[in-house]
């Protein structure tokens, strides 16, 4: 599904502070498969995924996605790999605070022009199988750390991408919370998912529905750790 | 319809502009309807030799400025404070230049 | 076509949302901005309607004015002035004109006195003893068609007049303050002897020749200042010129408001904000996507401010006769005439406030996000 070639990424570069989060990355993601990115914080798990989902382009090194070369295209094809093909589930969930759960979750769909209607029960549909149907028009605000999150995640599921890339999805939750994101994990996986999240929870790590764990540290790959 | 903002904002905008466009009409409409009152003020003008618009009677420069003496503009002085805020509104007559150079060129003198 | 529409519909469905979530903020922003489109669309409309109502009204005025200085005043035309400009060509009319002002200290108020030409007021209105009075004058005293009134004159003697008839309300903007009373009232009353006149009124022949009138009225009678009708007309061109006091002030006031509106705008991009596009950013939306969306934003509250603002000045000048601006104009009168204004818009006028309130407002939504908007869409995830 997605193939990376000796992705490496600096940041400040030429500057005194240069610094490189990742050097030298080959790994390939496969498709409808629950990969989770394990390491300490500053491994380079989080510039890893921000690659992967077209948020940034790397130093050097191939992005492939499906045989595509995507790592020298300009930011609007970027963008619309983004918007197409990837749902994010941010770490602070980056709601935008004032609107209703269903604003937030329309949000993404919105620069496509398709018909407001038929969107708008998309997400109706989409808050009702994640079980927020009754906070729908709630503001975002007023919801707790677990509806905030499924409003995230329904909000990265409204353009129908073919992978869901999650950023420490479990950081703000308890065990119970985190456990319940483990089984909406398991269905997006069943609806045929790609998924690719960072983690250094063990209930994450361990857990049946990961399929791969790749470990990091200091940028490069911990092979068999 | 009316269940989106965008819808009700549109509709809203699309009213004040309908109305914006009325205000022409009115405008035209008023212009037709009072035309005759028009005619009829120009009429009086005419009959009875009227110079200026009834507007500030606070004296007698501005009641008729355009019929206003040399001095009365500026009263005392020619940078002396305006009294009237009538003064404000309305400029000295731009004649009134013209014609002190008028005065000026008449003198064969020096003073 | 159809998907650009919907794409800009969600778009303003968004700005608009995000707007009502600082309502009060927002609202009073709208508020003020009215308040100044109002303020500049009022003047606008009020000054351009006045201007061609006065160039309608006084196209009819005298052709050419002679008043006799002495000493830089005004002064009265002795005998003899009518005969010597008779012998001026071109001249085909001329005709001595009594008028004067009079203060009445019951009222304290100001009346224009004055003397009609034959034939200009129907037959036997104005009569020895009896007056015709513009309808401000009849609002003052109180006065009806049939009552009498008297004016102490300055000489120290009491004249009684019978008001013959009221000039009507619809030519108060040149009546309003007239007192129409016949030639012998008018010299007994200001004690004028026959044969002096206030000043002259001409008219003549071949209007191409006016100016060369002037010029040898001036020879013919050096103390004698000419006044053209094209000088009165351009007198009121000017009236309410944007240099002029009132408007100035309104002016550089709603210009300077303006600045700290948009000013706070471009600076005033708070980090929530920053936050929020870099949001729309990763979520998938182009930097494009994010200043149209912010384009509505401006448009929408700018184009409902103009139209709501001049709307409401257009009531406010043309449907209650500019209530507003009345303490302004009268000043220190007492007698002000009542007056609806003709609508008379100017397009071009109306076109330039648009551009002027429109344009810079939407600008100075834009470019500061314009800035944000181009930042790097893995931002979010960084922080």
């Amino acid at each position: 599904m997605i193939k990376l070639t000796n992705i490496r990424k600096a940041y400040n570069q030429g500057r005194e502070n240069e610094f490189w989060a990742l050097d030298g990355i080959n790994l390939e993601i496969e498709a409808q498969r629950v990969t989770a990115l394990c390491g300490p914080s500053g491994s380079g798990k989080t510039t890893l995924l921000t690659i992967v989902g077209c948020l940034a382009r790397p130093t050097s090194g191939r992005v492939h996605l499906k045989e595509r070369d995507i790592s020298g295209l300009p930011e609007r094809f970027l963008t619309e790999i983004r918007r197409s093909t990837f749902g994010f589930v941010f770490q602070q969930f980056n709601l935008i605070k004032g609107l209703s759960a269903r604003d937030n979750v329309m949000l993404p769909a919105y620069p496509l022009g398709g018909d407001w209607r038929a969107l708008h029960d998309r997400a109706e549909t989409l808050l009702d199988s994640l079980k927020l149907g009754h906070r729908r028009d709630a503001r975002v605000e007023w919801l707790s750390g677990g509806e905030q999150q499924r409003v995230a995640i329904a909000r990265a599921m409204i353009n129908d991408p073919q992978v869901v890339i999650a950023d420490e999805p479990t950081a703000n939750l308890d065990t119970a919370l985190s456990r319940e994101f483990l089984a909406i994990l398991e269905n997006l996986k069943e609806q045929g998912k790609t998924i690719l999240l960072t983690s250094h929870d063990p209930l994450v790590i361990e857990s049946t529905v990961v399929d791969t764990v790749v470990n990091l540290r200091d940028g490069r790959l911990v092979r068999g750790a | 319809m009316l269940s989106r903002n965008s819808h009700r904002a549109l509709v809203f905008l699309t009213f004040i502009l309908v109305a914006f466009l009325l205000t022409f009409a009115d405008a035209a409409s008023q212009r037709t309807s009072r035309s005759a009152a028009l005619a009829a003020n120009a009429r009086l003008v005419e009959r009875l030799g009227l110079t200026d618009l009834c507007l500030f009677t606070e004296a007698r420069y501005t009641r008729h400025p355009s019929q206003a003496d040399l001095h009365s503009a500026f009263q005392d002085h020619p940078i002396g404070l305006e009294h009237f805020p009538s003064g404000s509104l309305l400029p000295p007559p731009r004649s009134l230049a013209a014609s002190y150079e008028n005065l000026d060129r008449k003198t064969n003198r020096p003073d | 076509m159809k998907i650009w529409i919907e794409k800009q519909t969600a778009l303003i469905d968004f700005t608009l949302a995000s707007l009502a979530r600082r309502k009060v903020k927002n609202f009073g922003l709208l508020l003020v901005y009215m308040l100044i489109v109002f303020l500049l669309a009022s003047v606008m409309l009020y000054t351009s309607a006045l201007r061609r109502e006065a160039a309608q009204v006084l196209k009819n005025s005298p052709e050419v004015i002679v008043q006799r200085m002495v000493a830089g005043r005004h002064d009265l035309i002795p005998p003899g002035y009518l005969e010597r400009l008779g012998r001026i060509r071109g001249v085909q009319k001329k005709e001595g004109r009594l008028w004067g002002y009079y203060y009445d200290a019951v009222v304290k108020a100001n009346y224009t006195f004055m003397v009609p030409t034959a034939g200009a007021v129907a037959a036997g209105k104005v009569a020895d003893g009896k007056i015709v009075v513009g309808a401000a004058v009849a609002r003052e005293r109180g006065l009806v068609p049939g009552n009498l009134i008297s004016f102490r004159s300055y000489s120290g003697r009491q004249f009684s007049f019978a008001v013959a008839d009221v000039l009507p309300h619809e030519a108060e903007l040149v009546s309003a303050d007239l007192l129409l009373l016949s030639e012998a009232d008018y010299r007994a009353f200001f004690q004028i002897p026959a044969g002096h006149y206030t000043d002259i009124a001409l008219s003549v022949a071949n209007p191409q020749e006016v100016r060369n009138i002037a010029a040898k009225l001036a020879e013919t009678l050096p103390d004698s200042r000419p006044i053209l009708r094209e000088e009165v007309l351009r007198t009121y061109e000017s009236i309410f010129n944007w240099r002029e006091g009132i408007v100035l002030v309104l002016l550089s006031g709603s210009i300077l408001a303006f600045a700290i509106f948009a000013w706070e705008k471009a600076s005033g991009l708070s980090a929530e904000e920053k936050r929020e596009i870099g949001i729309l950013k990763a979520i998938g939306w182009e930097t494009g996507d994010v200043l149209k969306m912010k384009f509505w934003e401006g448009a929408l509250i700018s184009l409902t401010a103009f139209l709501l603002g001049y709307i409401a000045a257009y009531l406010h000048v043309f449907r209650f006769s500019a209530a507003l601006f009345e303490p302004v104009l009268k000043g220190w009168a007492v007698l002000y005439p009542r007056f609806e204004l003709v609508p008379a818009v100017d397009g071009f006028q109306v076109a330039t406030l648009f551009f002027f309130t429109v344009f810079p407002y939407t600008v100075a939504t834009i470019v500061p996000i314009w800035r944000a908007a181009i930042t790097d869409p893995d931002a979010v995830m960084r922080s």
